[in-house]
């Protein structure tokens, strides 16, 4: 996996945040929030143990790793008896030709697809553009980021980052009509203009969020029904699927959906779910007469084998973004990679790997606060895999050059870090964060005085727990 | 159609996830996690009582909490229910709907409907035309089942005759019996049977991308409609 390129680079999460400017930092607080908040209701309005569904559904994933090497190839074997084509791709490249080798194929010049991480990672968009293909985004998120040449901030929600008076001013850019701002005039623009790029595509791209092993079956979740209109419309499907996303058996994808949903997005169910396997119904007027899965590595299997293997349970729910109080203030272009907040943390770097060191500032991007854990669906321990990974950092030898570099051009989220993991420093840093309040703006710390020209400054209220547990353990 | 990954890549794949797996002392081929059915059942409804309640199949009561319970959950979820078709033609005329696709199996339905005194005037075809999409306001065809637990209506390429009629246009109505609900997710699971594509549809089609402001209609229909009557072919 590679790193967004250029952009970002040489800012500081500080100053990348002063650039953004409070708008954005409120929308992503609140939307992280509202989800949380969602989340959380109708898990406990549903459950009389939520804790016993997660850690159920963890113990389903955890076995499915445990044992890939069998339940891969049933499902690949089940693919196969029902018409479906099985590919194994081992690196992004690998991907990328096979995808393309279908178009070719087929003669296929359109394209449209539904959300998936995995494209995301092996940067399958830009490719086919290159290679004179085009690609639409049609998840509505998507489609935007991808009108902004911009690129996702949330995993469930990829515009989190933006307001509707920017969406408008895209959607305008782009020829969609004059600038509306209502939700509904800009939701009604995008399903007219991609309901044309369906009927004119040539093929649909989507990911998967389960493969069955026992039946072969893929499972996708959308709200939209893009990914079901990327089927119907389409004469060829092509799935991309990261090997970790395979249960064993189908009625485990009773307990893993049951808690997708009101972990992503607060619902019962996502609106639309699908199980594919094999091409269309002989009878089916509509749909896909081709169907293509394509399995990927990626640097998968170096985690698999590795004391990071939990974090392959992740289901891709984004709770664990929702919750930390380190995305809420950093927003997800702060990860520099495909995937953000504490499971980015962790999988981020993994999965770069022998350019671990680019991103080994992540997992320090933590005050180990231990949210992410309690609301993770799959109860991955996402704060020790964090720590291990931070023990990781320092032995490497060529990271510590590299983080001291980024330390001295002010980059990344090494300030912070350096704080959050240090209880002095972070004690100190409490204690002495007051005195912000006091000082001239030509005399604070450079990040924050790029973020005053855009702020106004709330008075520091830092320390307050503290002192209050501090007062409770003597009494 | 390109075949998939000739043997030697695939050879040199799975060699990677078997290393990558490792040594286990015992080879474990099945779970010994809890039984997910009984779990999922259980839990999802807060009790095991009501759980049994509505997943006795053979028990008339059942078949009703059943149903009950279907028509709750799709309404929380913005779906409607209809179980009289001279009340499905009469709101879709009151939404301006007046043209749309039926499934031929359930054209005589629709046009007994239609012929009765008082019902408004609606026109549809049997047949979908693809280049003239926009032009059905509502399809109507048959499902493979529902799930009360959720309020989801089951579609597979067996049953609905059309997949863009089921999609493209912004009323869908699926028909289906009574019978034909299931308590639970995992019964529904247990059911997928052999069919190559199913889909599970919960409410319209929906999305909170702008400012997590609730707008349905995105893609897919608009309006999810439930037709439940006794006799379906």
């Amino acid at each position: 996996m590679s790193t967004h390129p250029g952009g970002h680079a040489p800012d500081a999460v500080d100053l990348f945040a002063a650039a953004q400017g409070e708008e954005r930092h409120a929308a992503v607080r609140l939307g992280s929030k509202a989800g949380h908040e969602k989340r959380t209701e109708i898990l406990n309005r549903d459950y009389a143990d939520p804790d016993d569904l997660r850690r159920l559904a963890g113990a389903i994933k955890q076995h499915a790793l445990d044992h890939l090497d069998v339940y891969l190839p049933r499902a690949e074997a089940q693919l196969r008896a029902h018409g479906a084509r099985v590919h194994f791709a081992t690196d992004a490249a690998e991907a990328r030709e096979r995808v393309l080798a279908i178009m070719r194929a087929r003669g296929a010049l359109r394209v449209v697809k539904a959300k998936s991480m995995v494209t995301e990672e092996i940067e399958l968009g830009p490719f086919l553009a290159h290679h004179g293909i085009e690609s639409i985004e049609t998840d509505l998120g998507e489609f935007i980021v991808q009108i902004d040449d911009d690129h996702p901030s949330h995993i469930v929600k990829p515009i989190i980052h933006k307001n509707r008076r920017e969406i408008a001013n895209s959607l305008e850019r782009y020829g969609l009509g004059p600038y509306d701002d209502t939700p509904e005039v800009i939701t009604r623009r995008a399903r007219a203009y991609l309901r044309n790029k369906y009927l004119t595509a040539d093929a649909g791209i989507t990911g998967a969020n389960f493969v069955s092993a026992e039946s072969g079956r893929l499972v996708l979740v959308t709200n939209e029904g893009n990914s079901r209109f990327c089927l119907a419309a389409t004469g060829c499907h092509v799935a991309l699927v990261g090997i970790e996303k395979i249960v064993p058996r189908d009625r485990d994808l009773g307990v893993l959906l049951n808690v997708l949903a009101r972990s992503a997005t607060g619902q019962q169910l996502s609106v639309y779910t699908e199980f594919m396997r094999g091409p269309r119904a002989p009878a089916q007027p509509d749909g896909h007469e081709e169907m293509h899965v394509i399995f990927l590595d990626n640097g998968r299997t170096g985690v698999l084998g590795s004391e990071y293997r939990e974090i392959l349970r992740c289901i891709r729910c984004g709770a664990c973004l929702n919750v930390c109080p380190v995305y809420r203030q950093a927003s997800g272009h702060a990860y520099r990679s495909v995937y953000s907040g504490p499971v980015g943390a962790v999988l981020s770097p993994l999965l770069a790997g022998g350019d671990f060191a680019t991103l080994a500032d992540l997992p320090k991007a933590s005050s180990l606060c231990g949210a992410c854990n309690e609301v993770c669906p799959v109860d991955i321990p996402i704060p020790d895999l964090l720590l291990r990974l931070r023990d990781r950092a320092q032995q490497t030898k060529d990271v510590a050059g590299e983080a001291s570099a980024a330390a001295s051009a002010g980059t990344s989220m090494t300030a912070w870090a350096e704080v959050a993991t240090r209880p002095w420093a972070w004690k100190g840093a409490l204690a002495t964060g007051g005195l912000v309040n006091h000082l001239p703006q030509a005399l604070r710390p450079k990040p924050l005085r790029v973020w005053g020209q855009s702020h106004v400054q709330p008075p520091w209220r830092g320390g307050a727990f503290r002192k209050w547990f501090a007062q409770r353990s003597r009494s | 159609m390109i075949d998939g990954s000739d043997d030697a890549t695939r050879a040199r794949f799975f060699a990677r996830v078997s290393e990558a797996v490792g040594m286990r002392p015992v080879k474990q081929p099945e779970p010994a996690y809890r039984d997910a059915i009984a779990f999922a059942r259980e839990a999802a409804t807060n009790g095991a009582a009501e759980a049994g309640a509505l997943a006795a199949a053979a028990d008339p009561a059942a078949a009703d909490k059943r149903f009950a319970r279907f028509r709750e959950r799709l309404e929380s979820a913005h779906g409607r229910l209809f179980t009289d078709p001279d009340a499905l033609v009469a709101w879709l005329a009151a939404q301006g709907a007046r043209h749309g696709y039926c499934d031929p199996a359930l054209a005589p339905l629709l046009a007994a409907a239609l012929a009765r005194p008082g019902a408004p005037s609606l026109t549809f075809e049997t047949h979908l035309e693809r280049a003239r999409i926009d032009d059905y306001r509502f399809g109507i065809t048959r499902a493979a089942g529902a799930i009360a637990e959720t309020g989801t209506i089951i579609l597979d390429d067996a049953h609905t005759a059309r997949r863009l009629a089921a999609l493209a246009p912004w009323i869908h109505v699926a028909v289906f019996a009574p019978a034909q609900i299931h308590a639970h997710v995992i019964d529904a699971i247990a059911a997928l049977g052999d069919d190559p594509n199913v889909i599970w549809c919960t409410g319209p089609s929906k999305t909170a991308d702008v400012e997590g402001i609730l707008i349905e209609g995105v893609h897919g229909p608009g309006e999810q409609i439930a037709l439940v009557v006794p006799a379906v072919s």
